[in-house]
């Protein structure tokens, strides 16, 4: 499996760290409700198909990537950098 | 029998080789078959089951028969295919599966117990009663089965592993490799050409045909030495590609030394990974065998590797030779052997209708349906069109067609489709992403047809507008009309490896067994080191028919990687021993191994355990006595393994006010703060002191087994959350050698070394000094209780501070110290490792709930409130002192006095203890329910595993100087 990240180009999953799903991105405000909380910690989606996921450049440049991929093809769909999503900061 | 004037072997250089303790000579470039061939020895293994007496069957890395152990080394080679083993000077080989030798075979008894063996035998036999499956069964049939043996000791011998890229990998180097090769190199596009075999040319250097007008072996060499005269061309002969993964990886096989007597430069094998961007499969095709009774005797050869065995070993396998095929294509083996002068007998051709026009007899609507000879064929009963006959012959030729080799196209779960014009499975395109097949791979078999499609496949595949020219080449079309098996009696082959029959398959069908993977199964056909690729679409087209189902429906087995195979040991190349995981070592390593430290690991770090004196005989005594000098005079100890981590920028201190539970933007410059981290879900991740360097700029440090985890979780809080931070934090754990100085006498040490003495530094102070002139950071911090300084230089300093640290302590009735000095005197203070904060506790049931800061937020602040993350009812840290001076074992469980001793009653568990020689007793740290509550309540600490039973004290975890008054001293 080869993942491209968008600093240093298409790496061996080796070199990658993988955190999973995206919901991490998405921090509940810190007095949301114990549901958002347990919804961003702990609930997560098994789809058969297109899944958004993280995965840290770990023995690269130390970015966080949102891939975007198929787990039925395991084509990869797109990537991009955590940082440079909209709204990734504070 | 060798023939003068053919081949490509070198006739000038000769090669002695053994094989069953038999010296025999061969010549350069003869594969271990063709050289025992040219010999005359045609029995060269037994079979799996039956032990029958077997011979080569082909001349590729398919071969079923002929697998026999090598011995150098010191290594012991099993399942080694002699059609793939080169032939060197002192090369020792013998067969395998027999007892006492090869000619009589004791267990070849199965043979004649066959109708007791057949398919299922085991699962019908071994099964009652029950008892007996471990103790009688399974050592039994583990005796009998088997085919090699491997030596019960370490393989110390080399392997290696790498990796390459290109933009261009083509598998298989026949005219179909080779064609695609030039065409994509000649584009001026990396190409790595990788061939199985040691020569390049695939089945050109063995069909002695004709390509532009020079001999086909010719024209394959010109090419090969066109290709390999270009910079963007990597050959790689003796590499077999044996995975097809996502994303253009492939994983190869390359056999680099094993044709070598002696290699003391090079590794046996090595084990690729390439990445390719686009891949071409030109691996050819396999003949295929015919079904007919004992249609396995030495003698019986595939038509194609008489060929290879005629053309490119200058052998002839036989005398008097036969030819059994269903096809046209097989003809010309028998031409090529009377050119040679070889005598052919007759050939059989199993269709009604086809041409008799040959230099010999030719018989239509023919069947072999018996053969003799124990140990060599002698002779064949056919019948035919006309009539039925015996005929003498030692070499039988079979042709059932050919099979695509298309087994890394199902790699990934892809399924091959029926082609009824050349009766064999081809696969569809787009099976694995970026990979083509082409020529005889992609079913296409004239020479003409396969130059042309490894030439219009690579300018497809890669964009190519600007193509060579094909060279003339023969274009005879490829007539076949599908023959499997000959009905009848007795026994007839399908896969020749585990002596799987006609009969098997039909029994398999009998009994249900009627998918293909639950015959397959059930019969053990395709499971084999050739894992069926001699047998399978053979096997799957008597099931179809037993089953009255065609071949499309009843479909092939599963073909998963590795396509041969593969040693362990080249997989897990430089992974053996020290190579299992990296090592980091202390600049401080020598000084203290040159002190007899025995040095332990704390993940990839080495760090010493403890310093010997002369007269100490146990660890403890040293342990013991280093705790001592710290707690009375000075120690020293490297440090350098926590993780440190530089943060700057205006926003540092925001963002360290959200990643740590206490406050950071208050911290003073100079000043030094213990911070606690959280996981989101509320749970303590890490913890350790930041030092405030200057106004925007902070250094962290982390534990050292947490130190990758934390730097992951700040890049991924940065950039996830407060990506517009002005704000850059780097690792500089390597960057930084730091040892603590702890004791009463530091500071009169540190005095005495530094280039001004200290002034007012107070307990969490941190500041920049020098020694000699070099810039160094003090921390004033303690992880033992005492007056402690940590004191970091650059790296380069590291082994000469350290040195010269511990000659200073000495002079003060001092000393270095070690882990386990350092863990006692960190358990007598109560300071937490990851052997407390493991993954499953929080900041409340560590006491730390106050330094989650009220007024900001943090991360896992929210999760810390949450129900059953705090309150009584959690286990909580508490100290142990044990009332007896029994020792006590982390890990052991804890009851209340007077409770039965079983899971429900359990109260909670010990993570760390020692012998404290500064209170004479056994401590520990503990979680307890509802622990803070209980100090001064005595507990029953039970240990199984070490069978100890303990009564303590319940009390607050930290045992030494509670006020703090050493610390600020
Ligand atoms: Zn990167």
């Amino acid at each position: 499996m080869r993942l491209i990240c968008p600093l240093c180009g298409p790496r061996d999953r080796r070199e990658f760290y993988y955190s999973g799903s995206e919901d991490y991105l998405n921090r509940p405000t810190p007095d949301a409700p114990a549901e958002a909380w347990d919804d961003m910690l702990h609930l997560r989606d098994n789809p058969a198909g297109v899944t958004r996921d993280l995965w840290y450049h770990e023995t690269g440049c130390g970015s966080w990537l949102l891939v975007t991929r198929s787990t039925t093809t395991h084509e990869i769909l797109a990537t991009e950098r955590v940082a440079d999503r909209k709204g990734a900061g504070a | 029998m060798r023939l003068a004037d053919k081949g490509l072997i070198d006739r000038s250089k000769l090669v002695t080789f053994t094989f069953d303790g038999r010296s025999y000579v061969g010549f350069a470039g003869d594969s271990l078959a063709s050289a025992l061939l040219a010999n005359g020895v045609k029995l060269m293994g037994r079979s799996f089951k039956y032990h029958r007496p077997r011979g080569v069957l082909t001349a590729g890395s398919e071969e079923p028969n002929a697998l026999v152990e090598v011995l150098d080394d010191g290594q012991q080679t099993p399942n080694t295919r002699a059609t793939v083993q080169e032939i060197h000077d002192g090369l020792v080989a013998r067969s395998q599966n027999r007892w006492p030798n090869l000619r009589w075979d004791m267990l070849s008894i199965n043979d004649l117990a066959a109708p007791f063996l057949s398919a299922g035998f085991y699962y019908k036999t071994f099964m009652w009663p029950r008892a007996f499956w471990e103790g009688i069964y399974e050592p039994l049939i583990r005796r009998a089965a088997g085919l090699g043996k491997l030596l019960p000791k370490h393989d110390t011998a080399d392997y290696d592993r790498a990796f390459a890229f290109c933009d261009l990998l083509v598998i298989g180097s026949g005219p179909t490799g080779l064609m695609a090769a030039l065409t994509a190199a000649k584009a001026g596009r990396d190409v790595i050409l990788a061939e199985e075999d040691h020569m390049m040319g695939g089945r050109l250097l063995s069909d002695d045909g004709q390509i532009g007008g020079m001999a086909s072996a010719d024209w394959a060499n010109a090419t090969i030495a066109t290709l390999r005269a270009m910079p963007n061309v990597r050959l790689m002969p003796r590499t077999t590609v044996v995975g097809a993964y996502d994303h253009g990886t492939y994983s190869a096989l390359e056999r680099v030394g094993l044709h070598v007597a002696h290699r003391p430069h090079l590794p046996r094998e090595c084990f690729w990974r390439i990445v390719a961007g686009q891949t071409i499969l030109a691996t050819g095709a396999l003949e295929r065998p015919i079904a007919f009774r004992n249609n396995d005797r030495p003698g019986i050869m595939l038509a194609g590797a008489v060929q290879t065995y005629l053309n490119r070993y200058g052998v002839a396998p036989g005398r008097r030779v036969t030819l059994f095929a269903n096809n046209d294509g097989a003809r010309i083996v028998a031409r090529q052997l009377m050119a040679a002068g070889v005598k052919v007998a007759a050939i059989l051709d199993s269709r009604p209708v086809a041409s008799v026009i040959e230099d010999c007899p030719v018989y239509i609507d023919a069947r072999v349906t018996d053969t003799k000879g124990r140990h060599g064929l002698t002779s064949i009963s056919v019948s035919h069109a006309a009539g039925s006959m015996e005929v003498e012959t030692d070499l039988l030729m079979l042709s059932g067609g050919w099979n695509p080799l298309l087994h890394l196209t199902c790699h990934q779960n892809g399924r091959p489709v029926w082609r009824e014009d050349i009766a064999a499975f081809v696969p569809k395109p787009g099976m694995i992403p970026g990979l083509t097949a082409a020529g005889s791979a992609n079913g296409v078999f004239s020479t003409a047809e396969c130059l042309a499609q490894g030439r219009d496949t690579a300018a497809a595949v890669l964009g190519l507008a600007d193509l060579p020219d094909l060279p003339h080449a023969e274009a005879a079309p490829y007539a076949i009309q599908p023959f499997w098996a000959v009905p009848g009696e007795g026994r007839a082959w399908l896969d020749f490896a585990n002596d799987v029959t006609v009969k098997d398959v039909k029994l398999s069908a009998q009994e249900g067994y009627v998918s293909v993977e639950h015959m397959k199964r059930y019969t053990t056909q395709g499971m084999a080191p050739d894992q069926g690729k001699n047998s399978n679409v053979g096997a799957l087209a008597v099931l179809a028919d037993a089953t009255g189902r065609g071949i499309p429906e009843t479909g092939t087995t599963t073909f998963r990687p590795p396509y041969v195979p593969v040693s362990i040991a080249a997989m897990g190349a430089g992974g053996r021993g020290v190579g299992f995981a990296p090592q980091r070592f202390l600049t401080s390593d020598q000084a203290s191994r040159d002190r007899g430290a025995p040095m332990i690991e704390a993940g990839l770090w080495y760090r010493p355990s403890y310093f010997p004196k002369p007269g100490e005989s146990t660890w403890r005594e040293a342990c013991d006595r280093e705790v001592m000098m710290v707690r009375q005079t000075v120690g020293v100890a490297d440090v350098s393994t926590l993780g440190k981590i530089d943060i700057q920028g205006r926003d540092a201190a925001r963002f360290l006010d959200l990643v740590y539970t206490g406050t950071f933007s208050t911290l003073p410059v100079g000043r030094v703060r213990y911070g606690l981290m959280l996981r989101e879900d509320g749970l303590v991740m890490d913890d350790g002191t930041t030092a405030r360097l200057g106004e925007n700029h902070y250094l962290m440090t982390t534990t050292t087994a947490a130190a990758g985890q934390v730097m992951r979780h700040l890049d991924f809080v940065h950039q996830a959350y407060c990506a517009d931070y002005d704000l850059r934090f780097i690792s500089v754990t390597e960057s930084w050698a730091q040892f603590a100085v702890a004791g009463p006498k530091a500071r009169q040490l540190l005095n005495s070394l530094l280039d001004q003495p200290l002034g007012d530094f107070p307990f969490m102070s941190c500041g920049e000094v020098t020694i000699e002139g070099v810039k160094a950071r003090l921390f004033r911090i303690s992880f033992s209780g005492e007056e402690g300084y940590e004191i970091a230089v650059p790296t380069p300093y590291g082994e000469s501070l350290f040195r010269d640290l511990v000659a200073r302590a000495e002079t003060l009735g001092g000393g270095p110290y070690g882990m386990e000095a350092l863990n006692v005197l960190r358990i007598e203070k109560g300071l937490i490792t990851h052997a407390e904060i493991h993954g499953r506790v929080t900041a409340f049931d560590i006491g730390a709930q106050k330094m989650i800061a009220t007024k900001k937020d943090c991360i896992g602040k929210a999760s810390s409130t949450r129900p059953g993350l705090t309150g009584p009812e959690r286990e909580q840290m508490v100290g142990l002192r044990a009332l007896s001076d029994q020792p006590i074992g982390a890990g052991a469980h804890l009851f209340t006095p007077g409770d039965k001793v079983n899971r429900e009653n359990g109260q909670g568990y010990v993570t760390s203890v020692c012998y404290s020689p500064t209170l004479s007793s056994w401590l520990g740290l503990a979680f307890l329910k509802d622990g803070r509550a209980r100090h001064g309540q005595q507990i029953r600490l039970v240990d199984h595993m070490r069978k100890t039973d303990v009564l303590c004290e319940v009390c607050d975890p930290v045992f030494h100087d509670p006020e703090g008054g050493k610390l600020r001293a």
